[in-house]
């Protein structure tokens, strides 16, 4: 029996996310009494394998194309269905990503498989006999969904940040496989054709700092106070739908279900209410405080920290104490 | 140009879903529907290439009699025809669903010839299952990207952007093809006063479609665990300011 | 914030536009040591107040409601959250000109600045209106919007700054604790708190929290829709919050409201869609807020054709908002007010609307301050008037179906409800429907107003009996009546007054209690009666009754259906507690027949009979000798035992019989077969309630006799005051030291063709009385002078109209002016006082 993780990478570069899913894809080997083994698909598979093995992988497949030199969610998915009906594993896991999801799905529909995305918990019983239950994410995290998988091979995503990441301690060297998976013209459209970098700097979702607005800023204009306090703190400006709703600013800044889900080491709530859809693309945060004029709104009672007063008084207050405690 | 998008409808809940006693739904007893939110979008997005290239829309739906509610709310937004594949449950599992709508498309696509653009939702707002769109689109024959915050036709090409940690991918796709939409790629417009009045003559079309039932079977559903609430306040007002400011200083956001 | 306390004097549950007023007036009163709490958040706890379009419409024909939203207006003022923006009922069919005609009228007795509009007016006001499907408009510039969120909260914060009032948001109320039928403490999740005063003003969740107490507030919560529409240029343009009047779509039940830029449109015209104040979900489980429900999209559909019909860019408008708004409905559309009957110390303020919010709020407080309030009587709103049956689920959802299209309806003062009738019927309904009974409602008694068999009357009394040329006036009414009338008064009737109140009070502290409760000396002989008013805490009237003093320690009390439930309410609240007094509700035990005119007494001769001394059956002496006025006597009748009560509210001689209802059919066919030498006939409430009632100038409470006046204004002042002491009694006195500033007096119409040349008849609506240049007549206490009763008095030729007026005009032979439908008919003062025009003297009564 055996356990495949899919490791997700960009050209190379091993996701965070990736390492979850191998330390999940382990431990549930270890319950079923399975193999581990890992898959990578394309380039710098020699590279990614090194990191792989940290993790206790006994077989490491590396999918081979010609046209796997960058990301293509139908080769990606032809080639996890070719390895897995060669290998013929018990449960394929994979992230629980934009690229996890895309791929496993992909996967799941060549091999007429289903699939379970964001799981957030396995069966602890299962042994890889029968059907594998899971608890999965609905309603972008604040539903949970307790469903079985029932097919002879399991395909799922793991929510992200749901297992800590874990590397085995002592481990045996990995044995690599190559595998030339066949891709034909059906799938090599869909790659990657073009991309425009990044530019550097800090964005909504990788940001230390987020200021964030709601329905209580009152208008695109009133944004300038948070816009400061943001720049003061070298943070990002964020808000909620109803923000986006009024177009008051760009969807890119709307944290939440819809939105992006950030992770910040303080999140500054200005007058949001704390709808489900915005708290679950926040709750990740390590510090939220809530600036509130209504003492028992939703963020107030969920947020650390909190002051209770009108945001247009309370945000200019704070950015002034910064600067005088800098001496600006 | 002619373009198809898949919507479901989906409640709109508050702060908290509460579910029914069998723990088989969302309580729905006092909640609206809505188009979900990355299919509103994808409506928005094909009325706008429409607008630009001309062509027409068409919205399809499986879903529960009600579900035509959404399908007037698209064609009140631009839409022109509809078509509603009924099932006498709120949803189907993901294989079978997305099997009667490969059907139903290509039945439609008999009569009326091939959409050159078929446009999903990246997910559901509800169940959240990430795959309809994709393994419609395999059935289908043909290509699908998702996740798309920008989509274009150029030359019969469907260019795609799509964003990630790295920065912005671009996706062409050949048309036919299919793209999976997210919220974010425009800002969707309202249903005007007359959009709602006329959305209400439109002719739904009824197709059904049987489909296999699929292996992800739901067992139950639940809330997560509460979280209590420990609240902290720092103060009242712009007093709190300076509070605020040790905090920050604490946490080392502020050096 | 401080501790959850275990003790206050007053618990307001509801942080909504009436709990916020509520404890800021009774802070203003003195209250100190109260507490507030609501289930939701602060400043908007997510009931109906969270959403309410806030707009104030002063005109109404319903007195206390337009005293209490113009006290309301003034408060928002005083506050400076009133933004004045004007107001245009607009109309699309004729009859809706008409009843602008009749909103002019009552504008005029609220003294409320008021304009008709032509279409072109309409539109300079509007310009984006589509004026060609409008036929004009009512414009009151006053009309204003109101912030009732900030006011409520200035209202509290209020509260909490002079140290008066803890409050409590997110505290949910779980259980009301009574004890010996007194509210004793409020248990919430925060923790139980003892409490003298509770106060439920919980809107759309009231009946819910007074149920934990065993207490029933008759409302139900149900949808009003509205959507907000937008943005849309010229209102963007206009760059305020309200530039341009509000308008009111009378015809299709429908308002525009500008709200910044966009349009906000609201609709009455829907089916009615209740919600059970149990099933309304909270605030966490909401999209919006529990009040905020998903729009029925359906139910609006017609609205938004119709509004894009008044206004064609409302069509291209973007629907931003839309809702199925819940609000509060009572069986008969007017608020739930005071202290619950069930439970002593538990107060509602409930079913109340954002623009006689802050004036209700003041009311309730001076009610729960000094007894009874000072702003205005609360008799229309007061909780005690409901009967069991009108407080069912059944009842509410019934008449709130009825009258929910009526919210911008027409309705006629006499208008009948079509629902839940033949709830009551009296045991003389059988012979009353084959009588071709026209019923009217009395509070679920089916009453008959007058009888299709006294047609043939109409020919015989033909000059008395001419029928109405104008459709408004004849509407529910009909000329029988004043046949039926001067029939009566040449002959005898018999009239069903079933659906009185008998309230029986016994036991050895019967006397003492009942003069405590009484203006008048209820010590009188055994078989004699009493009449008399009761008297709120600040003198003015609170009941109107007469009692039969039935033994030494027995008293009947004798009310009637309109006030029952009140007067059972208020002398209950006031019964001793140590058992000295028993109360027992006779009404559903016993029926009555007034049995009147000047064969009367021959009527009864023939039919009544007792046992004398020897225990023989022998007719009874029905004399004035042996039965003089005002005396009480046990009889038979056909064997039927019955009690006999010489007394006349029409002015004739005769008697209120009373037996109990399973005799009560063969009383009747009895006194039936002893009238029918005399052409007795069936006389219906027109007559005992109106025209005969109207001529001998009798005070109907309610309408003249209101907490407001006092019993020297009433002219029902006796000449001695009794030494015991009665509630009322200081002010009373006082009220007889001073000059009345005002006088209730009986005016006849001089002419009363209008214009068009058709004569018209005054419904009794409150028409304002006025001077001969037009100017209101307003005493030293602002009460204005409006017609409290009007109607035909047949036997003078006349049609009369009873009203207050200043000592000034209150001249016999003065002339004045009422205005009807906005239109001026000479008056002029027939009768200052209460000495009657007919038969002055009362001699047909008493010969």
């Amino acid at each position: 029996m055996t356990v495949l993780a899919v490791v997700e990478h960009d050209r190379g570069i091993i996701t965070t996310a990736s390492f979850g899913v191998l330390t999940a894809a382990r431990n549930l080997a270890k319950q079923m009494g399975a193999k581990f083994e890992a898959l990578t698909i394309g380039a710098n598979a020699d590279a990614l394998s090194e990191v792989i093995s940290k993790y206790g992988a006994s077989t490491i497949h590396q999918a081979h194309h010609q046209a796997l030199i960058d990301f293509g969610p139908e080769a990606w998915g032809e080639s996890i269905a070719q390895v897995v009906r060669k290998t013929s594993p018990q449960v394929v896991i994979s992230s629980g990503t934009e690229r996890g999801h895309e791929i496993i799905a992909q996967a799941a529909a060549r091999l007429d498989l289903p699939a379970a995305m964001n799981c957030l918990e396995f069966d602890k019983d299962f042994n890889g006999t029968q059907p594998l239950k899971v608890v999965r994410a609905r309603w972008g995290g604040s539903l949970m969904e307790e469903s079985q998988i029932d097919a002879p091979i399991k395909l799922v995503t793991l929510a992200n940040h749901i297992v800590e990441p874990q590397e085995e301690l002592s481990t045996a060297p990995a044995t690599v496989l190559a595998i030339d998976v066949d891709l034909d013209d059906s799938v090599t459209q869909s790659f990657v054709q073009d991309r425009v970098e990044r530019v550097a700097g800090v964005t909504l979702a990788t940001s230390p700092v987020v200021v964030s607005g709601g329905r209580g800023v009152g208008s695109a204009e009133a944004f300038a106070p948070l816009e400061e306090l943001a720049g003061l703190l070298n943070g990002v400006v964020g808000c909620s739908r109803a923000v986006t709703n009024n177009g008051w600013r760009n969807h890119t800044d709307q944290v939440g279900q819809t939105g992006t889900r950030i992770a910040p080491d303080i999140y500054i709530a200005c007058g949001i209410s704390g709808a489900i859809q915005h708290w679950v693309g926040a709750m990740a945060s390590k510090n939220i405080l809530a600036i509130n004029i209504d003492a028992q709104a939703n963020i107030v009672t969920k947020a650390g920290y909190a002051v209770i007063g009108d945001l247009h008084v309370v945000v200019p207050a704070i950015s002034a104490e910064i600067r005088r405690r800098r001496n600006l | 140009m002619n373009i198809l998008v898949c919507v479901k409808r989906v409640p709109a809940p508050g702060a908290r879903i509460n579910i029914t006693s069998d723990g088989q739904q969302v309580d729905t007893a006092f909640l609206g529907f809505t188009v979900s939110p990355h299919e509103e979008c994808a409506v928005e997005q094909a009325v706008q290439l429409v607008e630009k290239h001309g062509g027409e829309v068409t919205v399809l739906t499986l879903g529960p009699a009600e579900a035509q509610e959404q399908l007037r709310t698209a064609v009140s937004t631009g839409a022109v025809k509809a078509v509603l594949v009924p099932i006498d449950t709120t949803d189907w599992d993901p294989q079978r669903t997305a099997q009667a709508i490969a059907t139903v498309i290509t039945e439609l696509e008999a009569t009326n010839g091939k959409y050159d653009l078929i446009l999903f939702g990246n997910e559901s707002a509800d169940s959240c299952g990430y795959q309809v769109g994709i393994r419609a689109a395999l059935k289908l024959d043909r290509p699908i990207v998702n996740g798309a915050k920008g989509l274009d036709i150029e030359n019969s090409v469907a260019v795609i952007r799509r964003e990630s940690d790295a920065g912005v991918e671009i996706y062409k796709l050949k048309t036919p093809a299919c793209v999976g939409v997210k919220e974010g790629i425009n800002l969707p417009r309202y249903p005007t006063m007359k959009g709602r009045l006329a959305s209400k003559k439109v002719e739904i079309t009824q197709s059904t479609a049987s489909g296999e039932v699929g292996g992800l079977k739901l067992i139950m559903l639940r809330r997560p665990p509460e979280r209590a609430s420990n609240t902290k306040i720092l103060g009242n007002g712009p007093e709190a300011a300076s509070a605020v400011v040790d905090l920050l200083e604490e946490l080392g956001v502020f050096k | 914030m401080s501790e959850f306390p275990t003790k206050a004097k007053c618990v307001v549950i509801g942080a909504g536009i009436v709990g916020n007023c509520l404890v800021g007036h009774l802070a203003k009163l003195g209250w100190t040591d109260m507490v507030q709490i609501d289930k939701g958040p602060l400043p908007n706890p997510g009931g109906s107040t969270g959403h309410a379009s806030n707009f104030i419409f002063p005109t109404d024909h319903n007195k206390e409601m337009a005293l209490l939203t113009l006290a309301s207006q003034k408060q928002y003022i005083e506050m400076g959250m009133n933004n004045t923006c004007g107001g245009i009922e607009v109309a699309r069919n004729p009859e809706r000109l008409e009843e602008f005609n009749r909103r002019m009228t009552s504008a005029k007795s609220w003294g409320i600045d008021a304009k008709l509009l032509s279409p072109a007016e309409v539109k300079e006001l509007v310009p984006f209106i589509n004026e060609k499907i409008v036929l004009g408009g009512f414009y009151t510039p006053s009309v204003s919007c109101v912030d009732s969120l900030q006011t409520g909260t200035l209202m509290r914060e209020g509260a909490v700054k002079s140290g008066n009032l803890n409050v409590f948001a997110n505290t949910e109320v779980l259980d009301l604790e009574v004890e010996n039928g007194t509210i004793k403490a409020v248990v919430t999740n925060k923790g139980r708190i003892e409490a003298e005063y509770v106060v439920v003003a919980c809107g759309v969740w009231s009946p819910r929290i007074a149920k934990m107490a065993g207490a029933n507030i008759p409302l139900t919560p149900a949808v009003h829709q509205m959507a907000d529409v937008g943005p849309i240029d010229i209102l963007q343009k206009s760059n305020a919050e309200v530039a341009y009047p509000i308008v009111r779509d009378m015809d299709t039940f429908c308002y525009e409201r500008q709200t910044a830029g966009s349009m906000e449109v609201g609709s009455y015209a829907h089916r009615a869609i209740f919600m059970h104040p149990d099933d309304i979900p909270s605030n966490e489980a909401s999209a919006l807020s529990p009040t905020e429900l998903p729009l029925t999209q359906d139910d609006f559909d017609p609205q938004m054709e119709q509004a894009i019909e008044l206004m064609e860019m409302l069509g291209d408008a973007e629907i931003k908002y839309a809702i199925n708004g819940l609000l509060s409905l009572t069986p008969d559309a007017m608020p739930v007010l005071g202290e619950t009957v069930e439970v002593k110390n538990l107060w509602s303020a409930a079913a109340v609307w954002i623009k006689e919010g802050p004036g209700i709020a003041q009311l309730v407080a001076e009610w729960m301050t000094y007894g009874y309030p000072h702003l205005c009587d609360p008799h229309s709103s007061d909780i005690s008037r409901f009967y069991a049956h009108e407080k069912t689920e059944h009842h509410i959802y019934a008449r709130c179906d009825e009258h929910f299209n009526k919210t911008y309806g027409i309705v006629h003062p006499r208008e009948q409800w079509a629902t839940q009738r033949n709830m009551r019927r009296s045991p003389f309904y059988a012979r009353e429907e084959a009588a071709g009974a026209t019923f009217f409602d009395a509070r679920g008694w089916e009453r008959p107003q007058w009888f299709a068999s006294n047609e043939k009357l109409v020919k015989k009394f033909a000059s008395a009996c001419e029928p109405r040329a104008h459709e408004w006036d004849a509407r529910w009414w009909s000329p029988i009546t004043n046949a039926e009338h001067l029939q009566m008064r040449e002959s005898v009737g018999m009239v069903d007054l079933t659906a009185f109140n008998e309230f029986d009070f016994t036991g050895p502290g019967t006397m003492k209690f009942l003069q405590y409760m009484c203006v008048n000396n209820v010590d009188v002989e055994v078989g004699r009666s009493v009449y008399t008013p009761l008297l709120t805490p600040g003198g003015g009237f609170r009941g109107d009754l007469t009692i039969m003093r039935l033994g030494t320690d027995h008293f009947r009390v004798i009310t009637g259906a309109f006030d029952g439930g009140r007067d059972n309410y208020w002398f209950n609240r006031h019964m001793p507690q140590d058992g000295s007094v028993k109360f027992t509700d006779m009404s559903s035990s016993l029926c009555t027949i007034g049995v009147w005119g000047p064969n009367a007494e021959k009527t009864m001769a023939k039919a009544t009979q007792n046992i004398n001394a020897e225990g023989k059956l022998v007719p009874f002496d029905v004399s004035q000798k042996n039965f003089p006025y005002g005396s009480v006597r046990d009889v038979l009748i056909d064997g039927v035992p019955a009690t006999m009560f010489r007394i006349s509210y029409v002015g004739e001689n005769g008697w209120e019989v009373y037996t109990k209802m399973e005799h009560g059919l063969r009383m009747w066919d009895s006194i039936a077969k002893a009238g029918e030498e005399f052409e007795v006939i069936p006389v219906g409430m027109g007559v005992y309630a109106v025209t005969g009632r109207i001529e001998k100038g009798y005070r109907l409470m309610g309408a003249e006799l209101e907490s407001e006046y006092n019993p020297v204004e009433a002219g029902l002042n006796r000449a001695k005051v009794k030494t015991a002491d009665f509630i009322g009694k200081a002010e009373y006195l006082k009220a007889r030291e001073e000059k009345p500033c005002a006088i209730m007096c009986t005016l006849e119409m001089i002419d009363n063709t209008s214009k068009s040349g058709i004569k018209r008849f005054p419904t009794g609506g409150n028409e304002p009385i006025l001077t001969n240049t037009g100017e209101r007549i307003v005493d030293t206490k602002g009460r204005v002078s409006r017609v409290t009763t009007a109607g035909a008095a047949p036997s003078l030729g006349k049609y009369l109209l009873l009203a207050y007026l200043t000592p000034e005009h209150a001249v016999e032979g003065n002339e004045l002016r009422v205005m009807y439908m906005n239109e001026l008919f000479p008056v002029r003062v027939a009768r200052v006082g209460s000495q009657p025009l007919f038969d002055p003297t009362d001699a047909r009564m008493k010969s």
